[in-house]
């Protein structure tokens, strides 16, 4: 019973910690933006006139999204209008309950590890996951029945399952590295050390395998530079004939894909919770010094460490939508045909290669 | 089992309740403009989908070959340091064949997306 309710306790947390990063993500992207561009971004939400930079917004816009008509216009196909958010929406949150936020918590005699799902095939279960996102694109764009919304999906088919390729070919080097697809494992591999002071990262042991991932991540998770099957400044977009809240469902789930990216960047390629240096009992300096730590700090400090590595992450992406021009489409097919997925297969033959040269 | 069972019906329920709470707030106000495909102001033109090219079925194909091809790779990779040099001259000669059909579809022009 007991082990039911940590379960229980493990999920509302992290759903509440991801639906909450979600909201105040959209704050993040307005003010980042603003700042970009020498504006003031959102300041006018506030409670009885208390404002905190806006920090309010993302609570107004939520609260307001709910008070929108739930609108279904009587030309699409219903039932499958009003599935298509739903989907999207549910796998790209259900993918989080396989991230490790840090390592085993005790209490009271009791082991928790700070993560839900802790599968033998996470790898292939996030990408069976985010698959599946894509009939939330493809199904918007066919049930709305309107040439623009069919026009999006057809483009968000085309370059989603183009870039899924590439993200798939791109961890196969890092599985290499380390032989396994548990994400708990994946987090314990990179606890190591390289030549006894760099930590053994997936970025330092894959850098072409990263750069390759975090395009394609970006791809999948259609923002600019990759917009183009929602173009927020043209018509054509597969949710063009939505609004309310599913509307909003759609314009979260964005959001949750960013976060999501940054979430698997940081689990597969920057160590995950670890600090450098920071081991169960605490820090043991490649110079000779150690500062042990109790044990409840050393997960706080993990658990820190996740957090910072991934908002890092948000804050790059944002960066990024806010750097670049949209691709034209062909541009972004040739980007993703052919050079991502060439670049991927000469990643792998050349990781194992020089595994074997190393033995 | 029940972990990931709680997982889905929990996040599900999610959705679903928010949807529901949207649809009982939301107003219901309507008008003969409202009801018509969005067009930007510009008067309809059609109300249905009509038959149109799907230029990318191709890459549908493609993906479906390639998605394959990447989880052959996965097992592979698993047990790479135990499979010896045998297992690096296999997976070359795989790649290459892999590769061979990639130039072929590249060649025959799968690739072409202007014209």
């Amino acid at each position: 019973m007991t082990e039911i309710i940590i379960v229980l306790v493990k999920i509302i947390f992290a759903m509440m910690w991801f639906l909450v990063l979600t909201l105040y993500l959209t704050w993040a992207e307005r003010k980042e933006s603003a700042v970009m561009q020498d504006r003031v971004g959102a300041n006018r939400a506030n409670i009885m006139g208390v404002r905190i930079l806006g920090l309010f917004q993302p609570l107004a816009d939520a609260i307001k999204m709910f008070f929108k008509e739930d609108f279904t216009p009587p030309f699409s196909k219903r039932f499958l209008h009003n599935l298509a958010p739903f989907i999207s929406f549910f796998f790209s949150l259900v993918t989080v309950a396989t991230i490790p936020f840090g390592d085993v918590l005790r209490i009271g005699g009791k082991t928790i590890r700070l993560q839900i799902l802790d599968l033998n095939i996470a790898i292939l279960f996030v990408f069976a996951m985010l698959s599946l996102t894509i009939y939330g694109v493809v199904i918007s764009g066919w049930a709305s029945n309107s040439r623009w919304t069919l026009l999006g999906g057809l483009r968000g088919a085309a370059q989603l399952i183009s870039y899924e390729v590439a993200l798939g070919l791109s961890l196969i080097g890092l599985v290499m590295v380390f032989p396994t697809l548990k994400f708990s494992a994946f987090v314990e591999y990179q606890g190591g050390l390289l030549f006894g002071w760099l930590p053994k990262w997936g970025i330092f042991l894959q850098p072409l395998g990263f750069l390759i991932f975090f395009i394609a991540a970006m791809a999948e998770s259609e923002r600019v530079p990759f917009d183009l099957p929602e173009g927020e400044s043209e018509i054509v977009g597969f949710f063009t004939e939505y609004g309310g809240l599913k509307w909003g469902l759609y314009m979260f789930t964005d959001f949750m894909k960013l976060l999501l990216i940054s979430c698997l960047l940081t689990t597969f390629f920057f160590g995950g919770y670890h600090l450098p240096w920071l081991y169960a009992d605490g820090f043991h300096f490649p110079w000779g010094g150690t500062w042990l730590l109790p044990h409840g700090i050393v997960v706080l400090f993990q658990v820190l460490a996740f957090n910072l590595k991934v908002f890092f992450f948000c804050w790059m992406q944002i960066l990024i939508r806010w750097t670049y021009p949209r691709f034209r489409y062909d541009q972004l097919m040739d980007f993703g045909w052919k050079l991502l997925i060439p670049l991927s297969l000469f990643n792998i033959i050349a990781t194992a290669v020089i595994l074997k040269i190393l033995g | 089992m029940t972990e990931i069972f709680l997982v889905f019906l929990i996040y599900g329920l999610l959705g679903v309740i928010m949807v529901l709470v949207n649809k009982i707030l939301g107003p219901k106000k309507t008008n003969p403009v409202k009801l018509k495909p969005f067009e930007c102001g510009s008067p309809y033109l059609q109300d249905r989908i009509y038959p149109v090219p799907i230029k990318y079925y191709l890459v549908a194909f493609l993906f479906l070959l390639f998605d394959v091809e990447v989880v052959y790779f996965f097992p592979w990779a698993l047990v790479f340091r135990e499979l010896g040099t045998a297992g690096v001259v296999f997976m070359s000669v795989y790649v290459a064949l892999l590769a061979l059909g990639f130039v072929y579809a590249w060649k025959k022009g799968a690739f072409q997306w202007e014209g």
